[in-house]
């Protein structure tokens, strides 16, 4: 509990705090719609080319001011999502393949450039590896304000355009007909999303960057069917793991910050992919059992009913009928009679009146025709 | 014995290697998916490495980080089965999730032994002339055993099911109406590319050995329609960029496998721009050739209903045409001989008129 309030009181705490929750705000928020665009690897190809913007502004402007680093790295991953659809539009290369071919080629080359500058023996190096998995116990307050700058433009768009980005999610034809400018929205969105890696690439870094983008908003899609819920839950979810994620790594040294947040985020993913209302798949199991069970019984009492019209319902005769054992058919009367559709007759079982309805019931619904349609 | 000629061959084995299986990859659109598995198996790596006791990993520890890669593809498969998330964020979801632990406990528990986060990510193939072990007497490169046993396998995989990957890669219904087992072939040409994750990540890490599965057969693919062709050039695009990312490495000192794939991204921006096929370049040059023969040749179908010369005014009128436009589309109908120039104005000649009268020629 003290670890917890010193969020409030520790300097870098609560730095490192805040700069993961707004990560963790922007990133749900812009990942919402990437996710519902079907463009989830969009962003980590965002991401990933961001490496070699960083090592070139880094070479070209010698400082290691972070904003500088930012734009640096949001230009490239810019130029890289730029890159993929002009390659779509110009060639008949595959989608897939080409996210893949521009996301390691520019990681490549940022290995390289990488690698380029430390081997340059300039002492003043030192760090810029850091952006790979993130290090968020070198965010300082000044680091914040620049997410907060960044996410707040981020945010502030989404706020202004949230009617078109809805439209263009979900139905980009009916957008385009009604005259509404669907390339530059999307490139407005991607543009976006551009900021939300920038305000990630301190905290996670560039290669598990995709995951705050793609997860938050998968999560969410779990809790809601809504949009407007939806970037609320994600934006909510994406902070308590960017939060939980950075407290713990900045708890000791040396642990690359990126993997938690990453790891926290998965976490949350699995409970609700299983849990959630509605959606959680341990509810779709319970219910395929029960309907199984259900249809089982079903059968079972439709048999019994048509064995009972000529012959005593006895084990013997159900077992003989349903090829199976005596000990088996016996159980399976016990089930029908606990569901009060059998009773114990002169010989063997009965059908209570219950079974009787329940059985007409059944016959009629499986008939194609209801029976009166039939009559006429 | 000589360290380049070690890390050249290391660095062609593996892109051989890639190439062959990234090929197919590429032409069943799961590029991505090689990203997922290439990341995935980290863990298993560095699982394989804690079990062997953080010394070198035996070969079935290596297998045991191969299936990684396989539960991956399983993993991505299921998500998406589940009905709950798309392929695409299936993919985005998984990988991370298994890089990061790999990660985690690399940074926790490995930072002094031979797994350290810049192996991970870019390879220590500078490294591969040390690792040597002695085999019928011969002391030879631990890479070059490795990667080529892969390479071999990798190959002999698609030459003994070349018909059966050629035709469920293209026609996966029929391939299963068939009785081809498409499955069994997903799922071995998946462990394939596990396994030549695994192998190539001492040489070049586990992210750039996406950029040898995916750049070369993306570039080929841009070059040919034909599944061979396509092959070949993926291996000669690996090798042409192996050498040469080697040759820029020392020359820049920089990361040669990060070298490597940047050169085979130039490779594909090259293939983009000038492949014969469809290059950007190509195809704009193509259709100016084409408009301005069209051009040319409705010019001369112009002047053929009239029976004197027709000034240049005149058409351009007729036409709507920029001067500039007109002047080309002249110099090509003079050069190819439909048309005379006068002082008063232009004629069509003798096989101007023969063209004028019966249109365009047939295709060919």
């Amino acid at each position: 509990m003290s670890e917890l309030l010193s969020i409030f009181t520790d300097y870098t705490l609560r730095n490192v705090a805040l700069g993961s929750g707004i990560l963790g705000v922007v990133g749900g928020v812009l990942g919402t719609f990437a996710v519902l665009r079907r463009q989830s690897m969009l962003g980590d190809v965002l991401a990933h080319a961001a490496l070699p913007g960083i090592c070139l502004a880094f070479i070209l402007s010698g400082s290691k001011a972070p904003l500088v680093l930012l734009l640096g790295g949001g230009l490239a991953g810019w130029l890289a999502a730029w890159l993929v659809l002009f390659v779509l539009r110009h060639s008949r290369l595959p989608e897939d393949s080409a996210l893949g071919v521009m996301l390691s080629s520019f990681f490549a080359f940022g290995v390289a450039l990488l690698t380029f500058i430390q081997h340059g023996n300039n002492a003043s190096q030192a760090g810029l590896d850091r952006f790979i998995f993130g290090q968020a116990a070198t965010i300082v307050a000044s680091d914040v304000l620049n997410f907060g700058v960044l996410g707040g433009i981020a945010l502030l768009c989404v706020g202004l355009f949230y009617k078109e980005f809805k439209l263009l999610s979900f139905d980009p034809a009916y957008a385009h007909s009604l005259g509404l400018p669907v390339q530059g929205l999307s490139t407005l969105l991607t543009s976006l999303t551009v900021l939300a890696v920038m305000v990630g690439l301190q905290t996670v870094g560039v290669v598990l960057m995709a995951a705050m983008l793609i997860a938050p908003a998968a999560v969410a899609r779990q809790w809601t069917d809504r949009l407007g819920s939806m970037i609320g839950l994600s934006a909510l979810f994406g902070a308590l793991a960017g939060v939980s994620g950075a407290l713990i790594s900045a708890s000791r040294e040396n642990l690359p910050t990126g993997p938690l947040v990453v790891l926290t985020m998965s976490a949350i993913l699995l409970i609700s992919l299983f849990f959630a209302p509605l959606r959680g798949l341990v509810w779709d199991w319970v219910r395929t059992r029960q309907n199984r069970r259900r249809v089982r019984l079903e059968r079972l009492l439709l048999e019994a009913q048509m064995l009972h019209q000529h012959q005593p319902l006895t084990p013997q005769a159900l077992a003989l009928h349903r090829h199976e054992s005596q000990s088996a058919a016996q159980q399976h009367l016990e089930e029908l009679r606990s569901r009060g559709w059998l009773e114990p007759g002169q010989q063997g079982f009965r059908l209570t009146p219950a079974g009787q309805q329940k059985a007409q019931e059944l016959e009629q619904a499986m008939r194609v025709l209801p029976k009166s349609a039939e009559d006429r | 014995m000589n360290a380049d000629l070690v890390i050249i061959l290391t660095a062609i084995l593996v892109s051989v290697a890639s190439a062959l299986v990234g090929t197919f990859l590429v032409l069943r659109r799961m590029a991505l998916l090689s990203d997922a598995i290439s990341h995935a198996v980290l863990p298993g790596i560095v699982l394989a490495y804690w079990l062997s006791g953080g010394g070198r990993a035996t070969p079935t520890a290596l297998l045991g980080a191969a299936a990684a890669g396989l539960v991956t593809v399983t993993l991505v498969e299921w998500l998406t089965r589940s009905g709950r998330v798309k392929n695409d964020a299936a993919i985005g979801i998984v990988f991370p999730a298994l890089f990061s632990l790999g990660v985690l406990v690399v940074s926790l528990y490995f930072r002094q032994v031979h797994l350290d986060l810049d192996a991970v990510l870019y390879g220590e193939i500078a490294y591969a002339p040390f690792n040597t072990l002695t085999l019928w007497g011969q002391e030879i490169p631990e890479s070059w055993l490795m990667m080529g046993s892969l390479t071999l396998l990798n190959l002999l995989f698609v030459l003994l099911f070349y018909k059966e990957l050629k035709l469920s890669t293209f026609d996966p219904g029929l391939a299963a109406a068939l009785g081809f087992a498409p499955g069994a072939l997903h799922y071995g040409l998946m462990a394939l590319v596990s396994f030549t994750s695994v192998g190539a990540f001492q040489s070049v890490g586990a992210i750039l050995i996406v950029a040898f599965l995916v750049i070369p057969p993306a570039t080929a693919y841009l070059l040919t329609r034909r599944l061979p062709a396509m092959i070949a050039l993926a291996v000669g695009v690996g090798v042409v960029s192996s050498l040469v990312g080697y040759a820029l490495a020392i020359w820049l000192d920089a990361s040669i496998a990060g070298m490597m794939a940047t050169v085979a991204g130039v490779c594909f921006a090259l293939a983009f721009l000038f492949s014969p096929l469809e290059g950007l370049l190509t195809t704009q040059l193509r259709r100016r050739t084409e408009r301005l023969e069209v051009a040319a040749r409705l010019l001369v179908a112009h002047l053929a209903h009239h029976d004197r010369a027709v000034s240049e005014e005149e058409v351009l009128q007729e036409f709507g045409w920029s001067p500039r436009f007109l002047e080309r589309a002249r110099e090509k109908a003079l050069r190819a001989g439909w048309l005379e120039a006068f002082r008063e104005g232009l004629r069509p000649t003798h096989s101007g008129l023969a063209i004028g009268s019966t249109g365009p020629e047939p295709e060919r």
